[in-house]
């Protein structure tokens, strides 16, 4: 392959061109991609908040907050109508699944009373703990309406309310654990 | 505790290379005697400890100050290069029969997706510095795990009676994908 | 040159998946479905024309010892670019095939192209040497893709054919390796028998 002679000269400009001239390039697809980027991820949280809590005429993820919980804290997003508070949606999460992390959005009423409950990540073995999804099997109807003062939210072998997905129990205690979570630090500090 | 939680993670639940299918081509390509994979994890081993501690580095102290965290990849992959070619000097000088052995492989580490990959992932997964390292060291273990088991298998395939349309590669694809399946047993043993 | 030609060889003679066995890693991890291998697939390949063409361009101006890490700042661009722009304008498939979009930059297919041709010959060649990979890889990875989709999900392309789920272990790891065997299988099969020449 005919090329420039292998200078140390020839060899740091070169370098350095190429790097200058791509490190341009890059930063202006960056700068042209930006804020694409960041619409693509709020309307992705918009969607999960829209499908867990009552209709509302305000924009949650604007009003996000956190609320420290046990180590950590969770974001919590207020949904208005008519500038009343119709709802939260907090997104929650648990580390007990059988593969590990899951994430959840829940929908709360202001009262507690749990709206709605979508999944925002899970990687449970499909055909048993992944039946939490919706379009799987209805395992997350059971918890719309209830308010956990109540609903133990615990699978029955536990002593609770829930009904779990059949031969995934652990898949459906890290969900309750993740709800359970939800609930507590809404109730602890979320706006009402 | 944390620790223990993230190497038997790394090295059996989501083995690097018959769960995430990072660091296939080298797995294919040079598991077919023990010996040389047993060099072949170590060199990937040694380069993938590294990696996540310069990139971690990198990223937190040179790429998010400057706001320039979208030149990760670029970044992260030529300091893969300049770590590869640092081994193999220090090899040729050190172990020069093993530098002989792993021949064309060693250069090829650069391109093996499991370094790149599991630096981006300690990052994506916001490990600290230590995590991070005990993480890519772990990884590679099991990156070495299963290429050693694999090269055992294979050395086994070599003596037996295999249909002429499977031979070589196919026959090799199968086999990894029981020993993947193998593999999926240990899910669920990190409560 | 013919430009049918290059594309055929491609995606038959030197089809980087079937034939090269190039490129395996972003093979068996994306393909749980038609549409995943084939977003997949067209990333790559918008890489690899790109980055074939400029390194044919520049090719003349690199010192011999530099050429790799040059190619690899080239590449890493390229493949920086489509990261951006996926996660912009594809949000649903960028978080579908997640690490291995900047991951194409290690695809050793993008790598072994440039130092095998694009360094040797002419712009346009350069290009359509990676169009014409390209697609062999997307085709590949699109029937790899649809196979899975199929066999695990009873679905293709999105659209159920059935209830319920299929054979699961289809759109896991295990299943990965056990259909790209057989596919392999399959080609070679037909490639002896329809493209001896």
């Amino acid at each position: 392959m005919a090329g420039k002679e292998s200078t140390f000269k020839n060899m740091v400009v070169t370098l350095f061109v190429i790097t200058f001239v791509a490190s341009a390039a890059l930063g202006v697809v960056y700068e042209l991609t930006k804020e694409p980027i960041e619409a693509a991820q709020v309307a992705k949280i918009n969607n999960a908040i829209k499908s867990v809590v009552p209709p509302f005429d305000n924009n949650p993820s604007a009003e996000g907050y956190l609320v420290a919980y046990e180590k950590d804290s969770l974001k919590m997003y207020p949904a208005k109508k008519d500038g009343k508070l119709v709802g939260v949606a907090v997104e929650t999460y648990t580390d007990k699944g059988f593969a590990g992390h899951i994430s959840l959005i829940v929908g709360f009423l202001p009262d507690g009373t749990i709206n709605d409950v979508a999944i925002i990540s899970q990687h449970e073995t499909p055909g048993l703990g992944d039946k939490m999804e919706k379009k799987k099997s209805n395992f997350t109807v059971q918890f719309m309406g209830k308010n956990p003062k109540d609903f133990k939210l615990m699978v029955r072998k536990d002593g609770g309310d829930v009904d779990a997905i059949t031969a995934s129990t652990i898949s459906s205690r890290a969900f309750c654990d993740a709800v359970d979570r939800a609930y507590n630090a809404f109730m602890k500090g979320g706006k009402k | 505790m944390e620790y223990i939680i993230i190497v038997i993670t790394a090295i059996f639940v989501n083995n690097v290379v018959l769960s995430q299918f990072l660091g296939i081509c080298p797995f294919l390509g040079v598991s077919s005697k023990v010996e040389t994979s047993l060099g072949m994890a170590g060199a990937v081993t040694f380069v993938m400890a590294l990696a996540n501690l310069v990139t971690y580095f990198v990223f937190n102290y040179i790429l998010l100050p400057l706001h320039i965290g979208y030149m990760q990849t670029i970044t992260f992959i030529l300091v893969i290069a300049a770590l590869v070619q640092m081994v193999e000097i220090i090899l040729k000088k050190v172990a020069p029969a093993l530098y002989q052995a792993l021949g064309i492989f060693l250069p090829l580490i650069t391109t093996n997706c499991a370094v790149l990959g599991i630096a981006l992932l300690a990052i994506q997964k916001n490990y600290n510095l230590v995590e991070s390292v005990v993480f890519s060291t772990a990884t590679a273990l099991g990156f070495g795990l299963a290429l050693v088991i694999f090269a055992g298998l294979r050395e086994n395939l070599e003596l037996a009676e295999v249909p002429r349309e499977m031979k070589g590669t196919p026959i090799a694809l199968v086999t990894a994908g029981i020993l993947a399946m193998a593999f999926m047993g240990f899910a669920g043993i990190v409560k | 040159m013919n430009v049918f030609k290059e594309i055929v060889r491609g995606v038959v003679k030197e089809n980087p998946t079937f034939v090269l066995l190039l490129g395996m890693c972003p093979t068996l991890a994306t393909t749980t479905s038609a549409v995943n291998g084939m977003g997949m697939g067209f990333a790559t390949l918008f890489v690899l024309a790109m980055s074939n063409m400029v390194i044919s361009m520049v090719k003349d101006l690199i010192p011999g010892k530099v050429r790799i890490p040059a190619f690899i700042v080239i590449i890493a661009s390229f493949v920086t670019m489509v990261d951006l722009s996926m996660a912009a304008y594809l949000p649903a498939l960028h978080a579908q095939l997640g690490i291995f979009i900047p991951l194409i930059v290690v695809n050793c297919i993008v790598l072994g192209r440039a130092e095998a041709f694009a360094s040797k010959n002419g712009v346009f060649a350069s290009f359509m040497d990676g169009v014409g990979i390209g697609l062999g890889f997307t085709l590949s990875l699109t029937v790899l893709g649809a196979v899975r989709e199929m066999l695990g999900s009873k679905a293709v392309f999105g659209f159920k054919f059935g209830t319920g789920d299929g054979m699961l272990i289809f759109v896991l790891a295990p299943g990965a390796f056990l259909a790209l065997a057989y596919l392999m299988v399959l080609f070679n099969k037909m490639k002896r028998k329809y493209f001896s020449n």
